[in-house]
């Protein structure tokens, strides 16, 4: 696909697979696709897959806020999904999008921390996010971010039998998600913003901004790319986003 | 005492259900899905491509390069991210299960990479991994002499049994694994084993794996064969 060409359509308004500038592909979320996570999430997007699967465990917390559990979130971007993804340790790629699905959850208060405390100074519980996007047509952060919010509202926490986690034995209990944060991702080309940008045309973007919204407020950004954004770029970008928020929340209903 | 009846009501002689399904990872050149009971496992290959480090390659043919792998949350206890010494191991014994069927004389220089991914483990998770595999390399249409299809045979107390499940390899009692592999043609090229049998047991439980083994070849075939009616009539 020609680059110019791709540019040259969404000048006109226009996309190369026919949608318009700010419409998604078709999403489609389901849970419970890994039966030994305590919460596990597909969510495609167009044919962008990405799974996600959740564990707890139990841990000491940390000195500064001893009576709060956390979560520790993880990417890896699997040569499976992508032919230019490598074998190896997360690279700068997978850390910052598994960065960005923890501060939009983290910094939304979408999960209450001191509600994971077990017993002060000693116990909480961890929460293991764990993304791995299996088929890369653009737009991972979106999609990670959904499925990921999907597997914590699937998640189950597991038995404790004599001090020690069960992993075998999943309780009824869940986790209380008091926010959904959506993090829509804008995409500029040569001057216009677009969302859910597809794998060839994240190949001519200039520059992203991820914007993680819950109730209208913001509680995340990340802007990624190799040119600037002016104020006015900024505040349409948001403005798009904090609609794209209720759109998508609808698929973790 | 005897091992009498299997926990989900299987016969000795009789392997889980499969699916399987091709195609699903759209980007790569080839990709297969292969289930069986609760264990899940993706393939997707890419290639053949050109190979660097350039120092790797061979100038004669192509080469097959695997990497087994499996999620976090596939297992009940969390598996830390990245390799193991399972893992490569696996990778390693995946490779020369798949190569004799291979004819990569038409690509010197060239790699075909073969990326396993366990998304949900339930004990054969490296059978299942060569199963979907090969469907895989058949999908991205690299010459091939013949289909590898594999199980996991073995002894659970004293009864020689197909496609164990983990409750059969953690069994008190004791169970040996045996993971085998095999061309269509019936030949071994992949043979594991941990525990302790007899060379009869041995024997039996390789012609277990082999009535198993030609089960999968058939469904291996009609997956690839109904991918491509439906491609036709489109």
């Amino acid at each position: 696909m020609n680059n110019d060409y791709i540019k040259s359509l969404v000048e006109k308004g226009k996309r190369i697979d026919g949608r318009k500038l700010d419409e998604f592909r078709k999403i489609i979320v389901e849970t419970n696709i890994s039966k030994n996570a305590a919460g596990s999430a597909r969510c495609r997007i167009g044919e962008t897959e990405v799974i996600v699967g959740v564990k707890f465990d139990i841990g000491e917390p940390y000195p500064d806020s001893p009576d709060e559990g956390t979560i520790i979130v993880t990417a890896e971007l699997i040569p499976v999904a992508n032919p230019d993804f490598e074998l190896g340790p997360p690279g700068s790629k997978a850390t910052e999008l598994a960065r960005i699905v923890d501060r939009g959850i983290r910094e939304s208060k979408c999960i209450d921390f001191k509600k994971l405390c077990i017993k002060e100074r000693e116990k909480v519980w961890n929460i293991f996010i764990d993304i791995y996007p299996m088929n890369d047509d653009g737009n991972l952060i979106d999609a990670s971010v959904l499925a990921s919010l999907k597997a914590l509202s699937d998640a189950k926490f597991p038995k404790i039998t004599d001090d020690r986690v069960d992993h075998e034995t999943k309780t009824n209990v869940g986790l209380k998600l008091n926010k959904i944060p959506i993090t829509t991702t804008l995409y500029k080309i040569s001057g216009n913003i677009i969302v859910d940008a597809n794998n060839k045309e994240e190949e001519v973007i200039d520059t992203r901004l991820s914007v993680s919204v819950a109730d209208g407020n913001i509680h995340a950004l990340q802007k990624g790319g190799n040119t600037p954004l002016s104020f006015d770029e900024i505040s349409r970008m948001i403005e798009i986003a904090v609609k794209k928020e209720k759109e998508l929340a609808k698929f973790l209903k | 005492m005897s091992y009498t009846k299997r926990n989900d009501g299987r016969k000795f002689d009789e392997t889980r259900k499969m699916e399987a399904k091709l195609g699903v990872i759209p980007r790569a050149d080839g990709s297969a899905m292969f289930k069986t009971g609760d264990t899940i496992a993706i393939a997707a290959v890419y290639g053949p491509r050109e190979l660097h480090p350039k120092f790797l390659q061979d100038p004669e043919k192509g080469i097959l390069r695997c990497n087994y792998d499996m999620t976090s949350f596939s297992v009940p206890e969390r598996k830390k991210p990245g390799p193991s010494r399972r893992s490569t191991e696996i990778s390693l014994v995946t490779e020369k299960s798949l190569l004799p069927v291979l004819d990569l004389k038409q690509f010197p220089s060239a790699v075909v990479d073969v990326f396993i991914e366990i998304i949900q483990a339930n004990s054969g998770t490296r059978c299942a991994g060569i199963t979907a595999a090969s469907m895989a390399l058949a999908h991205a249409g690299v010459p091939m002499r013949n289909l590898v299809s594999a199980v996991s045979v073995g002894k659970v107390g004293d009864k020689i049994v197909i496609d164990l499940d983990k409750s059969e390899e953690d069994y008190e009692e004791g169970a040996t694994d045996i993971p085998v592999a095999m061309t269509g043609n019936h030949e071994i090229t992949l043979l594991q084993l941990d525990g302790s049998v007899s060379k009869d047991e041995l024997l039996k439980a390789l012609e277990l794996a082999k009535k198993g083994c030609s089960e999968i070849d058939k469904l291996q075939r009609k997956t690839l064969r109904d991918f491509y009616k439906g491609v036709k009539d489109e």
